[in-house]
């Protein structure tokens, strides 16, 4: 760990490339039980694959160590690794269904093993929407409005720590809004949308303020106001366009799921063909 | 979820969803096209007024994403009547500028005059600005009412 600490940005270590050895790995499992799972009858969806190996190759780009070296100096880098690692990614992961693979994929031990975790109190508590919001646009908060940037700017533990936070945040909330991956007492359609209203509304705040205040925060770093505010400007737009596509996301499943319920309900359909 | 159970799959039920799903769109359309024009090309108000206090910056942000999932879902639900062969077009076309109406309105009078988010310009009469505004709002909400009100007596003769 002292090697950890005492490493500078500037001089490479084989840990700058640990972000994307690992999202190749993910990639290359993802990819052999795809292709198991594509055939059996049941098959599975060549857009989950692409989902997820787009969702790879975004953490990759936003890991590499060039992106994290460039992030060091420009806020602007730094927030476009922030949309890719806390949104898009998560997004892109989310629709890729991993646990249903798993789930489909695994020994049946670890089946039941993952089923287990599924059923788990202390999961549908912190799977709900709002812890979800909470642990996600709170983190940022926390990121952008106290000295935790600086800090993670100087401390490569606290680096890695807020990056790891934002990636388990954003895909904890993707999740727990549109996941089709199964989520046991996942709330309804109402306060998952309540949520996402809210989720945007606090994200969008959040990037007006950092415009406002360009020349406050962050705090504890010296960084010109021009580039923050052209930071917060990223941060606006590109969480509208996260925003729209969650949204899309959680609109697209209830279309699926009412075109299921209205066919199974007699009475319900206007006209039987 | 309510309407569920008293909607009967009738010509009705579709005249009041259609338009309820089009005046979604509308709203959210509107809200874009002020967000775009006005903030964005004219620059005329902004992204953030300096003079607004931390509350109306919330306020905005709640309305900005209200907006953007107003449109998703308006045309998800249009989507959904049309599979089931329920959307009735006309009506939807009434509620999309009903909503036009809807928001411009309610931008004009509750952002503009009661909540004071922002103006429509700085430094200028504001009196011209707010009367075209509310007026072209009065106007779109006019013939909202009149195309839906149309569509709905059509509908409502034959059956009668």
């Amino acid at each position: 760990m002292s090697i950890v600490l005492a490493h500078s940005a500037s001089e490479p270590s084989g840990l700058d490339w640990l972000p994307v050895l690992l999202s190749i790995f993910a990639t290359m499992a993802y990819l052999v039980a795809a292709a198991r799972a594509g055939r059996t009858p049941t098959g599975w969806s060549p857009l989950r694959t692409a989902a997820f190996v787009t969702g790879m190759v975004l953490l990759a780009v936003a890991l590499s160590p060039t992106m994290a070296a460039r992030a060091h100096h420009d806020i602007r880098v730094h927030m476009v690794q922030h949309l890719f690692v806390g949104m898009y990614a998560p997004l892109a992961i989310t629709l890729a269904a991993p646990v249903t693979l798993l789930l489909r994929s695994a020994p049946l031990g670890s089946r039941r093993r993952v089923a287990a975790i599924l059923r788990n109190r202390s999961l549908h508590l912190l799977g709900h929407p709002l812890t979800a919001l909470l642990l996600n646009i709170g983190g940022l908060y926390l990121i952008y409005l106290t000295p935790l940037y600086a800090l993670a700017t100087t401390n490569e533990t606290a680096h890695i720590a807020v990056h790891v936070h934002v990636l388990a945040a954003g895909y904890l909330f993707t999740w727990s809004i549109a996941g089709p991956d199964p989520a046991p007492r996942r709330p309804g359609l109402a306060v998952r949308l309540t949520v996402l209203v809210v989720a945007g509304a606090a994200h969008s705040a959040l990037a007006k303020l950092l415009y406002a205040q360009a020349s406050h925060w962050p705090a504890g770093v010296t960084i010109s106001p021009v580039a923050t505010r052209d930071a917060a400007q990223l941060m606006y737009y590109g969480g509208d366009l996260a925003e729209v596509l969650l949204a899309v996301a959680l609109f697209a499943a209830w279309y699926r799921r009412r075109a299921r319920r209205v066919t199974a309900v007699p009475g319900e359909v206007a006209t039987p063909a | 979820m309510a309407e569920r159970s008293r909607v009967t799959p009738t010509e009705s039920g579709s005249w009041a969803r259609s338009t309820a799903a089009a005046t979604l769109v509308g709203i959210g359309l509107m809200a874009a096209v002020d967000e775009i024009v006005f903030h964005q090309l004219l620059q005329w108000h902004h992204f953030y007024d300096r003079s607004t206090p931390t509350v109306g910056i919330f306020s905005d942000g709640l309305l900005h994403t209200a907006e953007l999932i107003a449109v998703v879902a308006g045309f998800f639900l249009l989507a959904d009547l049309r599979r089931h062969g329920r959307l009735v077009p006309a009506s939807a076309w009434a509620g999309l500028i009903l909503g036009l109406g809807v928001f411009q309105l309610f931008d004009g009078i509750v952002d503009h005059k009661v909540l004071r988010i922002h103006q429509i310009r700085y430094d200028v009469d504001l009196l011209p600005y707010d009367v075209v505004w509310n007026a072209g709002a009065v106007l779109l909400l006019v013939i909202g009412t009149v195309l839906a009100l149309r569509v709905r007596r059509r509908m409502a003769g034959p059956s009668r």
